[in-house]
């Protein structure tokens, strides 16, 4: 009789050079950190890097096409208009996250500008309280979303596509038979969106402070896990990377400062995509929503409420796209039939993709919309310097966005050749 | 408990933790369990056996809360539950290995293992649930490069050790394993054995499902066979003999294994099989 398996533990060998997890850990260097991340590229792990590069390949193509383009009033407009946009995409990403999509962003963002103006000029509530309904309204439209994919299983495209056009009748349908609501100039909201920039001082004692937390927080998690026994990024790669920020944001408000500076706008705009940056990457929900959209199943089972996160993230988006339409409303001190209408939809998805959010699901950060978006921007701003119109601009924002998609399929096909996908 | 609940003919040190009476489930057409009873003691091994489509993880999703059963009631300590989601199962303390696993391959083994009760949900406790990870994997002999690398990058039999290390965060009370050896190693299977015999000592109730006649020999109290989605006997795992089981699986004596164990005999003049330790055991036991 063969006794079934002779049971002896011969327990986790330090020497083992198969069991890594007995190993001491080292510090993980620079160059460690450098093997890792280029075996994460030739993994498909493209991360940030495409959208770095391709925005880089812009910039330089569009100031040799127009030496106007790097100038200091360029980049700073550059930058206040790519917040509405931008703030859409944020939203966009979410839902990109968990598996889903909401082609409906432009409409939702025109409905809220409308609903603002209607309000807010109209009715002559004070402004706060005209955001605030606007805000309530779109939150109101993604749980509207997340209920029919939840309950009725209608997959999100189709139901938002539906959204599309129904949000869009509800905008021209609140704005009346006159089309167009103004905003007075001299609202808060408009000179927010308009002529409100940090005075220099400020702009650097932020970028001072980026850099004295990023450097701080990185060294606390550091001697944590050193505490922990756990491989840490060493003291000299932190401060390298703190000093690289002060620099490189430095170097910026510096450069913008020669103009009218940095707008309040902007820096809202990056207090949200840290703040998403925050949830995605340090929180449970965060994880959940990686979860959700890299194997629903998966995460079902193991006890997230998937039907919560789903709702949370169709919510977020709706909310977000109103705030985008909000923010475009004041920078044009005025809502129309065409707030929210023509490129700002596939804009807004585009420059989520182009900043490397992968239409699969599950893959993606808060930093892809500020990318995409500048990518996105970057083109428009320099096909208008160049006297191109719109039809250029399709083309060209058109091609890039064909691109990004592209790329994300074959870094997922390499993923899966890799065993990572 | 309601008083027209049977008494558990199973009865272990803690009395039975887990009763199912009765329990059905059709997917359309298909019956894919029809009417099963069965108990699950503290501090006893289950062996959950039956052949391909018997119905057995079937068993284990309804137990994890994945399906819900059609008809039939589970009986929890002392009182009748619903488990109606796989929420609900964690809170009452079962934790499932899945056949398929149902891993999240584009997060890194840390955030699978801890996926669905994170340690601090506002600001995540990354060290403390690197620390916990990789001592639950050591306990496991895991062989695995990295807790920090996604779940994709891994072997198969390395990702199982992830989804059984995962039933043991928590405080669980019965632990359901759905074929958890099938992918493992040599030594890996033999520390999953232990560990099965560890959680047993340590008082949980354990139901596994397993293929592999010697692995269910060597851990398991009592043997459930299910066949064709109907209870097929509950057999004690020490007087039972290999051929008795296939017998049960199968449900005919005479049968392709015991008939193929003693041609192999027969050709190999007494000699041990040279087709694995289950069809030996099953060819001496015949
Ligand atoms: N989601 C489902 N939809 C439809 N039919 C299903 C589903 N899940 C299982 N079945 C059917 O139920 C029956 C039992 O399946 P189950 O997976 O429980 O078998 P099993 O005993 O685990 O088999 P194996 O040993 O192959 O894992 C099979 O006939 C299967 O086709
Ligand atoms: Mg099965």
């Amino acid at each position: 009789m063969t006794e079934p398996a002779a049971v002896t533990n011969p327990g986790p060998r330090p020497d083992d050079p198969l069991s890594p997890l007995g190993q001491k850990p080292r510090p993980a260097g620079a160059r460690d950190r450098l093997r890792a991340a280029s075996g994460r590229l030739r993994g498909g792990d493209l991360g940030l890097l495409p959208v770095l590069a391709g925005l880089v390949v812009i910039w330089v193509v569009m100031q040799i096409l127009d030496p106007l383009f790097l100038s200091s009033a360029n980049l700073t407009n550059l930058a206040l208009e790519s917040v509405p946009v931008g703030v859409i995409a944020l939203g966009v990403v979410c839902v990109l996250l968990v598996g889903q999509i909401d082609l409906s962003v432009g409409s939702i963002s025109g409905l809220g500008a409308a609903v603002l103006a209607v309000l807010f000029v109209d009715r002559g509530l004070p402004a706060w309280l005209a955001v605030a309904v606007a805000l309530a309204l779109a939150g109101l439209i993604g749980w509207l979303y997340a209920q029919v994919h939840n309950r009725i299983g209608v997959p999100s495209f189709v139901i938002t596509l539906g959204g599309l056009l129904g949000f869009l009748g509800v905008q021209l349908w609140i704005l009346g038979p006159k089309g167009s609501i103004n905003l007075p100039f001299d609202s808060g909201l408009v000179t927010f969106a308009q002529l409100h920039f940090l005075p220099p001082w400020l702009a650097y004692t932020l970028v001072a402070a980026g850099a004295v937390v990023l450097y701080a927080t990185g060294a606390a998690r550091a001697s944590e896990r050193r505490r922990a026994g756990l491989a840490a990024a060493s003291r000299r790669l932190l401060a390298g990377r703190s000093l690289a920020l002060l620099a490189g944001l430095g170097a910026a408000v510096w450069y913008l400062n020669r103009d009218r500076g940095v707008g309040w706008m902007f820096v809202f705009f990056l207090a949200l995509v840290l703040a998403l940056h925050y949830v995605l990457s340090r929180t449970a929900f965060g994880k959940s929503m990686y979860a959700v959209g890299g194997n629903l199943e998966a995460a079902r089972r193991a006890g997230v409420n998937v039907k919560a996160v789903l709702t949370t993230a169709f919510v977020l988006c709706a909310t977000l796209a109103c705030v985008g339409g909000v923010l475009s409303a004041a920078r044009l001190a005025a809502a129309n039939q065409s707030s929210g209408g023509g490129d700002v939809n596939l804009n807004a998805i585009a420059a989520a993709v182009i900043g490397g959010t992968s239409l699969f699901g599950g893959r993606g950060t808060a930093f892809a919309a500020l990318l995409g978006v500048l990518v996105i921007q970057s083109i428009s701003s320099g096909l208008t310097l160049l006297n191109l119109d719109s039809a250029y601009r399709f083309m060209v924002t058109g091609g890039v966005l064909l691109l990004a998609v592209s790329l994300d399929a074959v870094a997922r096909r390499s993923r899966v050749s890799h065993g990572r996908a | 408990m309601p008083a027209d609940s049977p008494p558990s003919p199973h009865e272990g040190p803690g009395g039975p933790l887990l009763s199912l009476r009765g329990i059905s489930k059709s997917f359309g057409a298909v019956a894919a369990l029809t009417d099963v009873d069965l108990d699950v003691a503290a501090g006893r091994v289950v062996a959950l056996v039956g052949d391909n489509g018997a119905g057995k993880s079937t068993l284990v999703k309804i137990l994890s809360g994945v399906h819900r059963p059609d008809a039939g009631t589970i009986g929890f300590g002392a009182e009748t539950v619903a488990i109606t989601s796989p929420a609900t199962a964690q809170r009452l303390g079962i934790a499932t290995v899945f056949q398929d696993l149902a891993l999240c391959e584009n997060l890194n083994v840390v955030e699978n293992l801890f996926l669905g009760r994170e340690l601090r949900g506002l600001r995540l406790d990354e060290v403390g649930m690197e620390v916990r990870s990789r001592a639950l994997l050591g306990e496991l002999s895991a062989k695995i490069p990295s807790v920090r690398v996604p779940v994709a990058a891994l072997s198969g039999g390395q990702r199982q050790t992830v989804a059984i290390a995962r039933t043991l965060l928590g405080d669980p009370k019965v632990i359901i394993l759905d074929e958890p050896t099938a992918a493992l190693g040599v030594a890996q299977t033999a520390e999953v054995l232990n560990l099965i015999e560890r959680l047993r000592e340590r008082g949980l109730g354990v139901l596994m499902v397993s293929h592999n006649m010697a692995d269910v020999r060597a851990v398991a109290d009592t043997v459930a066979v299910l066949r064709l989605g109907r209870n097929n006997g509950v057999l004690d795992a020490a007087g039972t003999t290999a051929s008795q089981l296939v017998a049960a699986i199968t449900g005919a004596a005479d049968n392709v294994v015991s008939r193929r164990a003693g041609r192999d005999r027969a050709t190999a003049d007494g000699t041990e099989s040279a087709y694995g330790a289950g069809a030996a055991q099953q060819g001496e036991a015949s």
